[in-house]
């Protein structure tokens, strides 16, 4: 073990372990790490790798369904779509190297979920991204939206998979820490998943892909940290992505996985080689032996410890079978990659690490996973806030004036600026391109189709942890309900601050706790995820961010459910109830100035009965249009629905404070349209099952009329709706085919 | 109508294209390695789909332009053979020096992904038979580098012999710089060589073929390809 550092206090502090930690490595092995062995132990133990906050909180997820085929932790979750078809999906945070580094932070996050669903075999059919960032007005925001966007799409676009949906918001609480969840979906034959877990001794470890450097050294234990004032002294830990090398690596391993070559497989993500190494070791009750020397590298005189810890992107480690070596080998060369057998599985359960003749580190490879610390930290729950009435907030504009304002504000105008980057059409199955409650992308020919969404209000999860963690489920559950799909999982992101700190796990406890009551409730398991923690700058932490990805099948895609207003004189319907809720509403923060009130209770038993009588109208085609009301309230979906079709509405005054009814944000509800002709019967069927429903009155006009206010004209909503985010990047407005499409 | 749809490495619109082939023409296409010297025997129309062959890194279309195959293709053009470019395609095309001038990055520097209006300016080519001359239609462009740019002289060589096939104009048919998706010179979206037998253009006609996902403008491409094979036989 030549050449390397002395072990000190101060090294085992810099690798992120804690005294504590330290003493537990130290008992496990029995006598001091070698600095490659500490590296390794770091690479393993920190939280985004282990989980060491979050996994007892976790364990309370509901995971399991007759259609789940793989729950958390794996690549990525699967679920049976029937068909002999499998859906792969999950989604990850990139949060800290996005911040440090936007369009290099945001390209790896993008082909590090691709990977994960295409190490199981899968193809991508689509991703999405979930991204939030600070304050418009902070100096930094506009160039990390410019950066993050760009970054996505630049991965995406090369790589060639559409990006078809997500969500963007603004809150001064993400101004030291923005966030970026990437998802990935693809399709696999349902009996041909790939896993990691490996099988047989003395069978080849063959790594598969692009050359080891240099970069991304320690990018998960920074990703385990807070940030101080140096955040942009770290950027040497951020990743360099290729999507190109991505495209060849995808191509390859599905043909190779196609001729039966791969006995297990593991992307080299977070903690490269170390990770992937042991976790296909560890799951197979197997030690592996690697060789360094064999390692194809990028740069010259590579020690041990940093070829353990590089995180090069586009990389995997896989156990072929050996008869298959020569056939497999080809396939890479074809694609012009990398192959190298760099190593073997061993009967003894350690992790055997060789360079340059020497042993530079020998360790027990269950332990390195398993027997990482696990901690029960202390939490205290978030204090309920106070239900704000309709009558305590007294409206300072009108109606129509605040609707222009809403519609035209960061968090609810158009996201067109941002979804133009992405190539949201390639492969040619985009059913309901961004804008949609859902997207909807078809599977193969069809006629099946999956709805995608990714959904949480993080204001209300600061508000409530519990309430604001049903409400993200509800909403995924909801959105994929308005376009006509039986809900099926859901991945999770968990984005927090610092565990630590009592609050900040109270409100990550509090989320878990409300997540899996509505998972249970909605039938809506948990299949994948991940969590990111210490979202946090100078002890400021982000607002509490569990971010949902829902995935939902549709029989048949021509009979998907979409927002627009289809024709003139339909009846509008109301589905749920309406009692006017503005506590935590965008109204109150965004017209009323005033972050407050506890946010709106999610009725799960209603939001089932609401959804499912919603979800039958869309199949049997007796709804022409569908959108679900959330962000914003009544008169924003409304909006919406106008804008989307150029086609106004009619509707009756409000039946209480005019401000609760159009702007209250309530859970459980959606905005629908039919034939007039159809409505009574509608209306009688709601009754017949307990669905609350209220007709609102009749589509046409080029304006929303309210009762006997003034109208609001629908090309006034658009132009306000589509000049935000242009004007906000500096970019002359667009000319396109699809102005007015409206977000969910 | 048998076609060969060339792969290079990082193309990503080759299972489009294929698929829009087979939905129209009712016949398989030949997936042909950038690697290979020969194209099928037989081979009617060559495609270059879109996507990023090698990543773009060094100019669009620069590296994939030296592939083995593209001598087979500059045979199949002097024979007279039929070739279209779509997108990556046509940049390769260009590099390739089949086409003339260059696609630069956009002016609003930005890849977008949008849907435009395409005016067809005739309909007496091979490509474009499936359409009335003037005829407006809207496809999806998806691009960072489409700015059509030549010279002086080769523009006017271009707009003089009528091989500017595809501009990009507003809904009614109108030149207008707002409608000019990438900044192209004279709103050039595709254009023939001068014998008429190979096209290049930036949007992607395969992308709008099917009823059921609500656009179908991009058919008439390859409705009129086959027609014109139909015809010749």
């Amino acid at each position: 073990m030549r050449n390397e550092p002395k072990i000190t206090p101060e090294l085992v502090a810099e690798h992120g372990l804690k005294a504590n930690e330290y003493q537990r490595l130290l008992a496990l092995i029995g006598r001091e790490p070698t600095f490659t062995e500490l590296g390794i132990f770091s690479a393993m133990w920190n939280e985004h790798c282990s989980y060491k906050s979050s996994k007892i909180h976790l364990k309370t997820l509901p995971t399991t369904a007759p259609w789940v085929i793989q729950g958390p932790g794996e690549n990525a979750g699967v679920i049976d779509i029937g068909d002999g078809l499998a859906v792969v999906f999950k989604m990850e945070s990139h949060n800290h190297p996005s911040y440090i580094e936007p369009y290099q932070g945001a390209t790896t996050g993008v082909g590090g979920i691709l990977r994960d669903v295409f190490t199981m075999g899968a193809r991508p059919i689509a991703c999405l991204d979930f991204l939030r960032f600070g304050d418009p007005a902070h100096p930094r925001t506009r160039a990390l939206v410019a950066g993050v966007v760009a970054g996505i799409g630049g991965y995406g676009n090369s790589f060639g998979v559409p990006t078809v949906g997500g969500s963007v918001g603004f809150h001064r609480r993400y101004d030291g820490n923005c966030l970026v969840n990437a998802m990935a979906v693809g399709i696999a034959p349902a009996d041909k998943i790939f896993y990691a877990k490996a099988t047989g001794v003395g069978k080849p470890i063959v790594y598969l892909g692009s050359k080891t450097g240099r970069d991304g050294i320690h990018g998960a234990t920074m990703a385990s940290a807070e940030f101080g004032d140096d955040a942009e002294e770290k950027r040497p830990t951020v990743q360099v992505g290729d999507p190109f090398s991505e495209k060849l690596l995808l191509e390859a391993c599905l043909e190779i996985m196609a001729k039966d070559c791969v006995i297990a497989i593991q992307d080299m993500g977070a903690a490269g080689l170390t990770c992937s190494a042991v976790e296909m070791g560890a799951k197979g009750d197997l030690g592996v032996t690697l060789d360094l020397d064999r390692v194809p590298c990028r740069e010259e005189g590579m020690s041990a410890y940093e070829m353990m810890l590089s995180e090069s992107q586009e990389r995997m480690l896989m156990v072929l079978r050996p008869e298959k070596e020569a056939e497999a080998e080809a396939i890479f060369r074809k694609w012009g990659l990398d192959f190298a057998v760099v190593g073997e599985t061993t009967p003894s359960r350690r992790f055997i690490v060789r360079h340059g003749g020497a042993v530079m580190a020998d360790l027990p490879i269950k332990e390195l996973g398993d027997e990482a610390p696990v901690y029960d930290r202390p939490h205290v729950a978030t204090a309920k806030q106070k239900i704000i009435k309709a009558e305590e907030v007294a409206p300072p504009i009108s109606t129509a004036a605040a609707i222009l304002q809403l519609i035209g504000s960061p968090d609810l105008c158009s996201k067109r600026w941002v979804w133009e980057q992405y190539d949201h059409v390639i492969l040619g199955n985009t059913v309901q391109r961004p804008g949609g409650d859902a997207a909807v992308v078809r599977i193969e020919d069809g006629p099946k189709a999956l709805a995608l969404t990714t959904d949480v209000t993080p204001r209300y999860c600061e508000a409530d942890p519990v309430e604001g963690g049903k409400q993200a489920v509800a909403e995924s559950w909801r959105n994929l309900t308005a376009v006509g799909a039986r809900p099926l999982a859901l991945t999770d992101n968990l984005n927090f601050g610092n565990p630590e700190r009592p609050e900040t796990m109270g409100q990550l406890v509090g989320c878990i706790r409300g997540i899996g009551e509505a998972c249970r409730a909605l039938d809506f398991p948990v299949v994948s995820g991940n969590v990111s923690l210490y979202n946090e700058t100078n002890g400021r932490a982000i607002l509490p961010t569990p971010s949902i990805g829902g995935v939902g099948l549709i029989d048949d895609f021509t009979k998907s459910g979409t927002l627009t207003f289809k024709a003139p004189g339909e009846a509008v319907l109301l589905i749920g109830e309406a009692v006017g809720w503005l506590g935590q509403s965008l109204y109150l923060r965004e017209i009323c100035g005033r972050e407050e009130g506890a946010p709106p209770p999610v009725d799960l038993a209603a939001e089932r009965r609401n959804g499912d009588f919603v979800r039958a109208l869309i199949r049997e085609g007796l709804a022409s249009a569908v959108h679900d009301v959330s962000d914003g309230g009544l008169l924003v979906a409304l909006a919406e629905m106008a804008m989307a079709s150029g086609i106004g509405a009619a509707l009756a005054g409000a039946p209480f404070a005019a401000h609760a009814f159009w702007f209250g944000e309530e859970q459980g509800r959606y905005v629908m349209t039919l034939p007039q002709a159809e409505a009574e019967a509608v209306v009688a069927r709601a009754d017949a099952v307990g669905v609350p429903v209220k007709r609102l009155g009749v589509t046409g006009g080029d304006a929303l009329t309210l009762g006997d206010e003034r109208p609001i004209l629908v090309a006034k909503l658009c132009e306000a709706f589509e000049s935000w985010f242009p004007a906000y990047m500096g970019a002359p407005p667009a000319a396109s085919p699809e102005a007015g499409r409206t977000e969910s | 109508m048998r076609s060969a749809v060339l792969v290079f490495p990082g193309i990503n619109r080759e299972r489009d294209m294929a698929r829009t082939l087979r939905l129209i023409s009712g016949q398989e296409s030949a997936m042909v390695w950038h690697a290979e010297p020969e194209l099928p025997a037989g081979t009617d129309l060559v495609v270059l789909p879109g996507g990023f062959s090698y990543g773009d890194y060094l100019r669009c279309g620069a590296i994939a332009a030296r592939a083995p195959i593209m001598d087979a293709v500059r045979r199949h053009v002097k024979r007279g053979g039929l070739v279209l470019g779509v997108c990556n395609g046509f940049q390769i095309l260009c590099e390739a020096g089949l086409l003339p001038g260059v696609l630069m990055r956009n002016n609003r520097l930005k890849f977008i992904c949008r849907d435009v209006y395409l005016k067809v300016e005739r309909s007496n080519s091979p490509f474009t038979r499936g359409y009335n001359a003037g005829q407006v239609i809207r496809v999806p462009v998806a691009h960072g580098e489409g700015n059509y740019v030549a010279d002086a002289e080769t523009v006017a060589r271009l707009e003089g012999e009528g091989r500017v096939l595809l501009r990009y104009v507003s809904p009614t048919g109108a030149l207008d710089p707002n409608w000019n998706v990438n900044g192209a010179t004279n709103a050039i979206a595709g254009i023939l060589n001068e014998h008429g037998n190979v096209l290049g253009m930036m949007p992607h006609p395969e992308n709008h073929v099917e009823p059921e996902l609500g656009a179908t403008d991009g058919r008439g491409l390859f409705a009129g390809l086959v027609d014109h094979f139909k015809q010749a036989a």
